[in-house]
């Protein structure tokens, strides 16, 4: 029966050509350094799902961020797991793009026909470190609270358009209200989306290209 | 590939039990954050609010017979984070020796809700909004209140002499 209801599917969605062409894909002799994008693609598939169900009891505004957290950790089952996952899984993030970049560079699988993957990869790295950077301030924090001061003062020192810049990530010439919940609208929605995006070409040019062999000696 | 040949028929193949290794770890994390995400969705449903309590009014015996007793208590309700806090206020009557002889009042004006005060001159509960009067029997004497004062009727007097009064909330 059930390969009947598999068989109705898969002649309209295609799932076996779906399978053999996302998981069944011929790949160079395996080598555990080249799991990392895969890992990198989980580590963001886990923030986004606990990201979400943080958002369940999380409120932007400064009278009740740091409380609403507070209650998430404490007051909230598995309310710690759930944050400690999201805390953790986000710099560990961090670490495993970084490395995934490094092996690409350092296997030179940037090159021909891959420069947009790896400029896309370059696009991705930035987009994950304003997500580190945005979710920093959202526990409303004297850690959080400092650094993001320090963190838009450091770009708000770029020569002529430094205090335009600092303006616009604030939201204003201070740190208040606005800049938590603009900081928080570009770590659901907006940095998510231009992640998503990239991901999901970066994953197209890998498909359509394959992965590299890795460099021979005579490379 | 080449080793499918000499594999027997009842062994599995490098590339299954990658399959079957990779479906086994990804469904126990799966389970593993999934069970916990569905009661941290869950929780405030299996939260009691605690809106009723015995709440201690004073000593019986500080009580006079015949002489309005003030107190007032502060209920603190909880949502999360949010803290709101409601304060309550009556007056303890006691009619003769008999600890079950008491009336209780609640000195919120059944007018419009404002805090009733006793008159001893008057003999009366007052309402400082609009003039409403009460006698030391609860019942209306003047003004526009539509019926009497309430009254807290679940009480009971602990151990120690302690009055208290049963609050639930409404």
């Amino acid at each position: 029966m059930w390969k009947n209801v598999y068989e109705w599917l898969d002649e309209r969605l295609g799932l076996n050509d779906l399978y053999k062409n996302l998981l069944d894909r011929p790949e160079p002799k395996g080598n555990w350094w080249n799991t990392l994008g895969s890992a990198a693609l989980f580590l963001f598939i886990l923030q986004g799902v606990t990201g979400i169900f943080l958002t369940v009891y999380y409120t932007p505004s400064p009278d009740h961020a740091y409380d609403s957290i507070n209650y998430i950790m404490n007051g909230v089952a598995f309310g710690w797991l759930i944050r400690g996952i999201h805390h953790w899984g986000a710099t560990l993030m961090v670490v495993v793009v970084f490395i995934h970049m490094l092996r690409v560079f350092v296997t030179a699988s940037f090159k021909y026909p891959r420069e947009l993957t790896w400029l896309i990869g370059i696009g991705l790295f930035l987009v994950t470190l304003g997500m580190g950077f945005t979710g920093y301030l959202l526990p409303w924090n004297q850690q959080s609270y400092w650094a993001t001061t320090v963190g838009t003062q450091i770009a708000g020192s770029v020569p002529f358009i430094g205090d335009f810049i600092l303006k616009v990530l604030r939201g204003g010439s201070d740190l208040s209200a606005l800049t938590l919940q603009r900081f928080f609208s570009a770590h659901i929605w907006m940095l998510p989306a231009a992640l998503a995006g990239l991901i999901g070409v970066h994953l197209y040019l890998i498909i359509k290209h394959g992965e590299s062999n890795f460099p021979s000696k005579e490379d | 590939m080449s080793d499918e040949g000499h594999t027997g028929r009842n062994e599995i193949s490098r590339r299954d039990f990658i399959k079957v290794t990779t479906g086994i770890v990804g469904g126990v994390i799966g389970l593993a954050v999934g069970v916990p995400a569905i009661a941290y969705l869950l929780d405030p449903a299996f939260k009691s609010g605690a809106k009723e309590a015995w709440i201690p009014i004073g000593k019986f015996a500080d009580m006079q017979i015949g002489q309005p007793y003030a107190f007032s208590f502060t209920r603190v309700q909880v949502n999360g984070w949010e803290r709101t806090s409601t304060s309550h206020g009556g007056f303890v009557i006691r009619k003769s020796d008999n600890p079950t002889d008491t009336v209780i009042f609640n000195s919120r004006c059944t007018h419009l809700g404002c805090t009733v005060n006793w008159k001893a001159d008057a003999q009366a509960f007052i309402c400082p909004c609009h003039d409403g009067k009460f006698g030391i029997n609860g019942k209306v004497l003047g003004g526009p209140p539509p019926r009497p004062l309430d009254q807290f009727t679940d009480f009971r007097v602990t151990q120690d002499g302690v009055l208290e009064i049963y609050y639930k909330e409404s």
